[in-house]
C-alpha cells in the first residue's frame, strides 16, 4: 500500500535528508519509524502524503506514484490517508465536533450524514461528552484524540502519524497508543514516527529505524527489536 | 458553494477587526481614487460646457435673397458635422446685441448688424481642424461676407482638453495602481492570518478550488463593501465641497455602480492572487 523504492531526498539548504530508502507497508500493518532527531523520520512521512517529492526514486501510495502524479491526485490521496501530528493542528476557534465535521465537509460528505458520523467518531475516540468544547479547553491527550477522530473521518486506509505522543504524558501516551492499536485492529494501517522506544518494544510491532537519512534496520527483514545499536546515538542526539 | 459562503461569512465573524481594516483600507483607497475621479469629472464637465459654445458664425451680405439663404441653410444642415444650423436675421442680431450690451443699446441702429448663419457642431467635431474645414465649406457661398469661429480660443481649448485628458489618465492610472497594491496587501494579510487553516484544509484533502472559494467570496464581499463605503465617503466629501467651496457635480448613478463593481473586482482579483500565491508556496 505504501512503497518506497530507492528514495533519495535532498533539501537546498540542509542537503541530503534521505539516501536510498526502500521499504513497503502492507495493508493493515502497524509500522513504527524510529531514529534520532533529524534522522529523516518526518521526511519519510511527508513523502507518504506527498507534502514532499523525492529527489530520486519512487514513492507509491495507494496506487499513486510520486513519479507520475498530477496536482489533482494529492487531495485524492490525502482523503485516503489520515494524517496526525505532534502539535495536533486543530482549528483553535472551532468546537471539537466542528473540527471533525470540517474534514467531512472538505471532502464533500452530504450535509445530512455529517452529524451522525461526527457523533460516531467522537464515541470511537472516547470524547462524546466533549463535542462542543473548543481545543484549548481540552488536555493534550484529548486534543490528540480529536485529531485522530478527524484523521479517521474519511475512512482512511492508513494513518500517518508524526510523533503523535511526543507532547503527551505517560498515561495519555498509553491511551493514545491503545486507540491506534484499536484502529489498526479494524484493518487500518498505521505508520507512526516516534522517539518512544519503550512503546515500540512493548508493542511488538514492526520497526523501521532511520539514521542519518538511511534505513539501518527493519524488524520485518532483520527480525527482533534493535534498540541497542540505535540508542546511544539517539540519546546523544536527543540530548 | 453553500459551505464556501458559510466559511467566507465566518471569516468576518472570527476576525472582525481584520475584516473591518480590510474594508476600510479598500474604501479609503477607492475614496482617494474617487475624489480624483470627481475632480476629473468636474473639469471635464466645465470643459464640455465651454466646448458646447463652439460655433461658426457666417455673416450674410446685405440684400441676399431669402431663397439663397434657406437653400444654404438646408445644405449646411446636411453636413455630417453640423448639430444645428440657425438663421439669425438682422432684427434678431440687433435684439440680441441690445440685450447683451444693455448700456450701449442706443449705439445700435436699425440695420447696422448683418444677418448671420450660426452653425453648432456635433461632439467630436469641435477640434480646430474640423471647425476650420467646415468654416471653409461655408465660406464658398458668395453671399457670405465674413466667417468667424474664434480660431484662437478653439485651439487653446483643444490643447487644454488634451492636457486634462493626459493628466487625468496618468493620475487616474497611478491612483488605481496604488489602490490595487494597497488592497492586495490587505487581502494578503487576511490570507496569511488564515494560513494555518489553509494548511489543515490541505492535509484533510481539500482541493485548491475548495480552499480558494471562501477567500474569493470574502474578497468579493470586502471589495463590494469597500466600494460602497468609498462612494458614501465621496458623496459626503462632495456635499462639504458644495457647501463651503464650489458647486460640483457628483457621479452619475452608473458611474457609482462602476465604482462599486470595481471595488468588488479588485477584492476578487486581490484574493485570487494572494490565495494563489499562498497555495503555490505551501
Amino acid at each position: 500500500m505504501i512503497r518506497f523504492s530507492h528514495v533519495h531526498k535532498s533539501f537546498a539548504r540542509t542537503g541530503a535528508a534521505l539516501a536510498d530508502v526502500s521499504f513497503q507497508v502492507n495493508k493493515g500493518e502497524f509500522v513504527f519509524i524510529t531514529g534520532p532527531s533529524g534522522a529523516g523520520k518526518s521526511t519519510i512521512l511527508k513523502l507518504c502524503f506527498f507534502d514532499e517529492r523525492p529527489s530520486q526514486g519512487e514513492v507509491k501510495v495507494y496506487g499513486i506514484s510520486s513519479a507520475t502524479y498530477t496536482p489533482a491526485d494529492v487531495p485524492r490521496l490525502r482523503r485516503r490517508l489520515g494524517i496526525i501530528f505532534q502539535d495536533f493542528r486543530l482549528l483553535e476557534d472551532r468546537s471539537v465536533e466542528a473540527n471533525i465535521a470540517f474534514a467531512l465537509e472538505v471532502t464533500g460528505t452530504p450535509a445530512g450524514q455529517i452529524a451522525g458520523r461526527v457523533a460516531r467518531l467522537l464515541a470511537q475516540v472516547g470524547l462524546a461528552a466533549k463535542a462542543t468544547a473548543i481545543p484549548r479547553e481540552l488536555s493534550g491527550g484529548e486534543q490528540q484524540r480529536v485529531a485522530i477522530a478527524r484523521a479517521l473521518a474519511n475512512d482512511p486506509v492508513a494513518l500517518v502519524a508524526d510523533e503523535p505522543t511526543g507532547n503527551l504524558d505517560e498515561r495519555a501516551t498509553r491511551g493514545i497508543f491503545q486507540l491506534f492499536k484499536d484502529i489498526n485492529a479494524s484493518g487500518t494501517a498505521v505508520l507512526m514516527a516516534t522517539h518512544d522506544l519503550d512503546l515500540v518494544r512493548r508493542s511488538g510491532c514492526r520497526n523501521i529505524e532511520i539514521n542519518r537519512g538511511q534505513l539501518v534496520f527493519d524488524s520485518a527483514a532483520d527480525g527482533g527489536f534493535r534498540a541497542s545499536g540505535a540508542s546511544p546515538m539517539m540519546e546523544e542526539d536527543d540530548a | 458553494m453553500r459551505l464556501a459562503f458559510r466559511e467566507a461569512l465566518l471569516a468576518f465573524r472570527r476576525a472582525p477587526m481584520l475584516s473591518a481594516l480590510s474594508i476600510t483600507t479598500i474604501a479609503f483607497s477607492l475614496f482617494a481614487f474617487g475624489l480624483f475621479g470627481l475632480v476629473a469629472l468636474n473639469i471635464r464637465n466645465a470643459l464640455q460646457k465651454v466646448e458646447d459654445r463652439v460655433e461658426i458664425r457666417a455673416f450674410i451680405a446685405d440684400g441676399t435673397g431669402a431663397e439663397a439663404t434657406s437653400a444654404a441653410l438646408g445644405d449646411i444642415a446636411a453636413f455630417p458635422e453640423a448639430a444645428s444650423v440657425r438663421l439669425v436675421t438682422q432684427t434678431q442680431a440687433l435684439d440680441r446685441a441690445r440685450l447683451e450690451l444693455g448700456e450701449f443699446s442706443d449705439v445700435f441702429e436699425e440695420g447696422i448688424l448683418p444677418a448671420s448663419i450660426e452653425v453648432r457642431l456635433k461632439t467630436g467635431f469641435r477640434d480646430p481642424a474640423t471647425v476650420r474645414a467646415v468654416a471653409k465649406r461655408i465660406e464658398v457661398y458668395d453671399f457670405i461676407d465674413d466667417i468667424r469661429f474664434g480660431e484662437e480660443w478653439v485651439e487653446k481649448l483643444h490643447r487644454l482638453r488634451n492636457i486634462a485628458t493626459l493628466a487625468g489618465a496618468t493620475l487616474g492610472l497611478t491612483f488605481a495602481v496604488v489602490a490595487i497594491i494597497i488592497i492586495g496587501s490587505t487581502i494578503r494579510m487576511a490570507v496569511m492570518a488564515r494560513s494555518r487553516e489553509i494548511a489543515i484544509m490541505r492535509l484533510v484533502g481539500a482541493t485548491n478550488g475548495f480552499i480558494r472559494a471562501p477567500f474569493l467570496i470574502e474578497g468579493f464581499l470586502k471589495g463590494t463593501l469597500g466600494g460602497a463605503l468609498a462612494l458614501v465617503l465621496a458623496w459626503v466629501a462632495l456635499a462639504i465641497i458644495n457647501r463651503f467651496v464650489v458647486q460640483a457635480t457628483f457621479f452619475d448613478p452608473w458611474m457609482g455602480a462602476v465604482g462599486v463593481v470595481a471595488g468588488a473586482c479588485i477584492g476578487l482579483a486581490g484574493s485570487a492572487l494572494s490565495v494563489g500565491r499562498h497555495l503555490k508556496r505551501v
